[in-house]
């Protein structure tokens, strides 16, 4: 007698303990002894960081306040009655009162500028490039300053808090970029006294740091003008930040020049092609796309360092948060850590959303090369 | 063959542009010179630096050799190099370590580990390091007790004049420690090649691991006894308002040390992630096809391969540490930026002179380090077919 079989049996389901949410973590959490050990030792970190922080931030932190009464509560957490007093003098310093709209326009249209470089398939993305890399500064420069079309003056020395951050921070990188693609065609140049200038140059540049750099702007560089030249603070320092930052840059762009193969440039030769026409025609267009998660990567960093301005006297952001703890109305024992909060919180936020923007861009050049 | 315009020679047009470059950036300097020369007489501004010997008379307040008001602005200038080179070699070992554990944390199968990585990295790198070291000295270090309630961590003492150790004292016979500890170290490479020479010649090493963590503390560890304990600590003690003796690290030393050991470390953990990442699965495997250990292929596969690409990144952090120690400025703890670049250029108005002599030094460190580099990366390149 035999027996064949001719349904499939129904089936089982996996043991509970391999999925669903159980699985997970047992999987992630505690796979093994070990595991299990990392995992509470993860928890205790957490327990110790997390609640306290909140608490402090939010729980008992004071909103609203119109001076240090407010804060001087027993156990009061951050104070953001301070922030919120002193949120314009943070943004704009001391920037005329009256005339704060040029700022607002001029960082509205630069955020536009950016925001619609960003979009890939926006249709003439070249000439908003342009756009923003040189007609966007003459604008920026006149809302700014003022002293023509009927807008009155403000000085720099009135300049201050993000204002300041962002005007150090765009016209170093603007002003690098031109520098740094001449430098980087200089270092890979035939001719051994161009090579030997540029590599001297990028390397001292490179090898000290920006405190000192801005040390040398502020006090060396009227000895080195004409007797009598009188100089305004701020541009001697964006001068520091702009030949200290175009050797940074220059190193970027050479990266990507190296990554463009031989082949491009021979047949560029072939084609009839000058020394500029090949550069700005074949080789430029290919090198500097590479580069611009590069780019990015620089800015963050000098977004960065344009906090040590506040140490050869500027006001940025940092600077202008740093000033006001000073002041007898708002000293409380926990205003310099509140103020610190808000710095790190806003740094914090444009540094990394460059820096996923500037991974994505790496992710979408690198698309092409990639296996499934 | 149809002559060619001698400007239409590329030899002659590199030569050309060549001497016009020359001509420019010397011009360039020249100007600049002549300014300055101009501007020094007009400000009646001393030169040269006879100055280095001129006495200083400002105090500094933490100084690893000696140091007084009297002493010249050279001695100054030694002070506070050394005081830069302290505080980068304290936060280059915080950094390493921390950076390390993170970075391995990263790769950890452990989710809520990886994780807490991630955060602790992309939280610390995006931060500016200017913030963080006022907001550990501003925010933290200054808002401790007074030394009267200070924080007692085991033998540490915390408070807001900064932190107390216990000060080891050699006594005599101390030095004899010291050579034994020496005499180990020679050991255990002797016996590391003994056991290499061996492998080679028949195959099997002798055991190393156990044998040289025995000598390396064993052999100090006796004639510590032998000698007789020759050491004691010297606990710090409270006099008055303040506490004398045992060894005392200064609130901006230690906020220093903190934020650029935890900034740095965020980028040393990327690197090192990346490091480890970069050795392919395929060597790891073949090296159990090969029967080696778990242990075996850490030591000799994949770490060698991961350092390859680990090292070179890695000093260059380093250099960036050393370089970002130059923020004390803002703190006035005494080094290279705020002693020489920042009094002694107030004192003594030569700022070309100071200012060259502290870009000089720090450039001179990242010579030396990308000339240490270079060496490296020249030996252990990859030897290709």
């Amino acid at each position: 007698m035999s027996f064949v079989r001719d349904t499939y049996l129904v089936e089982t389901p996996p043991p509970g303990m391999n999925v669903g949410v159980l699985g997970w973590l047992r999987g992630n959490l505690f796979s093994s002894a070990s595991n299990t050990l990392l995992t509470l030792f993860g928890m205790y970190v957490l327990w110790t960081v997390v609640p306290p922080l909140i608490e402090w931030a939010l729980l008992d932190a004071v909103w609203q306040g119109s001076g240090r009464e407010a804060c001087l509560v027993e156990g009061a957490g951050a104070c953001w009655a301070f922030v919120a007093a002193k949120f314009g003098q943070f943004i704009y310093g001391t920037y005329t009162f009256e005339e704060r709209w040029r700022v607002d326009l001029a960082f509205l249209a630069g955020a536009l500028t950016v925001g619609l470089l960003m979009i890939e398939r926006m249709p003439g993305r070249r000439y908003i490039a342009v756009f923003g890399l040189l007609i966007y500064p003459v604008i920026a420069y006149i809302l700014l300053t003022g002293g023509m079309f009927g807008l009155p003056e403000v000085e720099t020395t009135l300049w201050g808090g993000l204002l300041l951050t962002f005007v150090v921070a765009s016209v170093g990188i603007v002003v690098s970029f031109p520098l740094g693609i001449v430098l980087a065609l200089g270092r890979r140049s035939q001719m051994p006294v161009m090579r030997v200038l540029s590599v001297i140059y990028i390397e001292a540049w490179r090898g000290v740091p920006l405190i000192t750099v801005l040390f040398m702007a502020s006090v060396m560089l009227p000895l080195f003008l004409p007797a009598g030249t009188n100089f305004d603070k701020l541009l001697r320092v964006l001068i520091g930040v702009a030949l200290f930052s175009s050797a940074y840059m220059a190193e970027v762009v050479r990266g990507g020049l190296q990554a463009i193969p031989r082949g491009q440039y021979e047949a560029a030769s072939a084609l009839g092609l000058g020394f500029w026409q090949a550069n700005l025609l074949i080789i430029m267009p290919q090198a500097l796309r590479l580069v611009i998660p590069g780019i990015v990567n620089t800015f963050i960093g000098l977004f960065k360092d344009t906090t040590l301005v506040m140490i050869v006297g500027l006001f940025d952001f940092l600077g202008s948060i740093q000033v006001n703890f000073s002041d007898a109305n708002w000293a409380t024992p926990q205003t310099a850590a509140t103020g610190y909060a808000f710095a790190a919180l806003v740094y914090w936020i444009i540094c990394y959303s460059m820096s996923r923007y500037s991974m994505r861009l790496e992710a979408r050049l690198n698309e092409g090369t990639r296996r499934a | 063959m149809r002559t060619q315009a001698f400007w239409n020679d590329p030899r002659i047009r590199a030569w050309f542009f060549q001497i016009l470059a020359v001509l420019v950036v010397g011009g360039f300097i020249a100007i600049i010179v002549t300014n300055t020369v101009d501007n020094l007489n007009a400000l009646n501004v001393a030169s040269g630096f006879g100055f280095l010997q001129h006495t200083a008379g400002f105090g500094i307040s933490q100084t690893l050799i000696e140091y007084s008001e009297s002493s010249s602005y050279g001695r100054a200038f030694l002070v506070a190099l050394l005081n830069t080179l302290l505080v980068a070699g304290i936060g280059i070992f915080f950094a390493t370590v921390v950076g390390f554990l993170v970075g391995i944390a990263r790769l950890s199968p452990n989710w809520l580990v990886a994780r807490l990585a991630t955060v602790y990295i992309e939280t610390f790198r995006n931060i500016p390091l200017l913030l963080q070291i006022l907001f550990w000295y501003t925010a933290v270090l200054s808002n401790l007790p007074a030394p009267r309630n200070s924080l007692e961590i085991g033998s540490l003492l915390m408070n807001n004049r900064g932190l107390y150790l216990p000060a080891p004292v050699g006594e005599p016979g101390f030095g004899f420690v010291v050579a034994a500890f020496f005499i180990a170290l020679l050991g255990i490479v002797f016996l590391r090649h003994w056991s290499q020479r061996r492998r080679i010649a028949t195959g099997r090493g002798l055991p190393i691991m156990w044998p040289s963590l025995g000598l390396l503390f064993g052999l100090p560890l006796i004639t510590f006894w032998l000698a007789g304990a020759p050491l004691h600590f010297e606990v710090p003690e409270l006099r008055g308002f303040n506490f004398v003796g045992g060894l005392r690290a200064i609130p901006e030393l230690l906020a220093l040390v903190l934020a650029l050991s935890i900034y740095t470390a965020a980028f040393i953990a990327e690197i090192v992630r990346s490091g480890i990442q970069a050795v392919s699965w395929g060597q790891s495997e073949a090296a159990q096809a090969l029967g080696l250990r778990r242990t075996q292929i850490l030591r000799l596969v994949v770490i060698p391969q991961a350092l390859r690409v680990i090292i070179p990144p890695l000093t260059s952090q380093y250099l960036n540490l050393t370089k970002n120690s130059s923020l004390a400025a803002a703190l006035a703890y005494p080094e290279l930026a705020s002693v020489f670049a920042g009094t002694v250029l107030n004192q003594t108005g030569q700022a070309i002179e100071v200012l060259t002599i502290t870009m000089a030094v720090y450039l001179g460190l990242s010579l030396l380090t990308s000339a240490a580099m270079n060496f490296y990366n020249s030996r252990i390149a990859l030897v290709e077919r």
